[in-house]
């Protein structure tokens, strides 16, 4: 059936992205997986008929949250050899724990008997998320714009220039608490 | 055998697991929250199958949108405290910072 064959497609992209994403040593070449696998993602979300999602995935994830990854990443490159490498001390029990997770995670979806209806044809979902969030969700809405608008400012404080005024620091205090052989405050 | 809710709950499965290995594996702070997505993401899938093959409404398309709006804002101040961090250390790997002050 095609949409079997469709729904492998984007699964194989979703899972295969994801394993670059885990296992590049590369942090640029991960963001850029990372992108195929929120690709894939969005099109399952098209699969199973939220036609909305689907485009807030797109242009939310991959057009916003990856362009700010990518950004943050080359923002703060170090020289690949001073960068330590991933012992095996710790890749050998984080393997297993994520197997374990995933073979649990696996059980329970294959074995549980889900109460599932069998799904109608997929209608537009903008216009039932558009009236849900403006009555019963009306409340986690608003509070979502408050808690953007607080992430908002928190990161603009975060990465400001501190500028340290010449009252607020005198020199004979910062000499005395400041060991010598520390560098000086640079940001 | 058709495509069901099983497979779109195994690749939500995976994309959990894959997550959680890469937080438990990266140093690189940016690398942890590529990881943090990914969980996010395999959450977001289980949302909306459940939504699509069970629930028949779309309840769990209205939350996968909320989580989709926190990873957003986890997004920007994670990054920022990455970037404050590299202002002030120099490295993004996080085993090297552990100190609270200088």
């Amino acid at each position: 059936m095609a949409a079997d064959l469709v729904f492998y497609g984007f699964a194989l992209l979703t899972v295969l992205a994801g394993c670059f994403v885990v296992f590049s040593r590369n942090v640029v070449h991960a963001g850029f997986a990372l992108m195929f696998t929120l690709l894939g993602v969005a099109g399952l979300y098209a699969m199973l008929g939220a036609d909305f999602l689907a485009v807030t995935q797109t242009v939310v994830y991959i057009g916003g949250i990856l362009i700010l990854v990518l950004f943050a990443v080359m923002m703060t490159r170090v020289p690949s050899q001073n960068a330590p490498r991933r012992g095996l001390d710790r890749m050998v029990p984080a393997g297993i724990f994520a197997v374990a997770i995933f073979a649990l995670l696996y059980k329970v979806a294959t074995g549980t008997s889900w109460p599932t209806a069998t799904p109608g044809e997929a209608l537009p979902t903008a216009k039932l998320i558009g009236v849900k969030l403006m009555t019963d969700a009306i409340f986690p809405f608003e509070f979502a714009s408050l808690v953007l608008l607080v992430a908002m400012i928190g990161a603009a404080i975060l990465i400001r220039e501190r500028k340290v005024l010449p009252a607020e620091a005198p020199a004979e205090e910062a000499a005395t608490e400041a060991p010598a052989d520390e560098p000086e405050v640079t940001a | 055998m058709t495509v069901g809710l099983p497979h779109f709950l195994t690749i939500g499965a995976a994309l959990f697991a894959l997550g959680i290995f890469a937080m438990m594996t990266r140093r690189n702070a940016v690398a942890l929250l590529m990881g943090v997505e990914l969980i996010l993401n395999g959450a977001n899938v289980n949302f909306v199958a459940f939504a699509r093959y069970v629930d028949g409404g779309v309840d769990g398309h209205l939350m996968a949108a909320f989580v989709i709006v926190l990873a957003a804002a986890e997004a920007a101040v994670g990054l920022a405290i990455v970037l404050a961090m590299f202002r002030n250390f120099g490295t993004v790997h996080v085993d090297t910072v552990n100190r609270l002050k200088r």
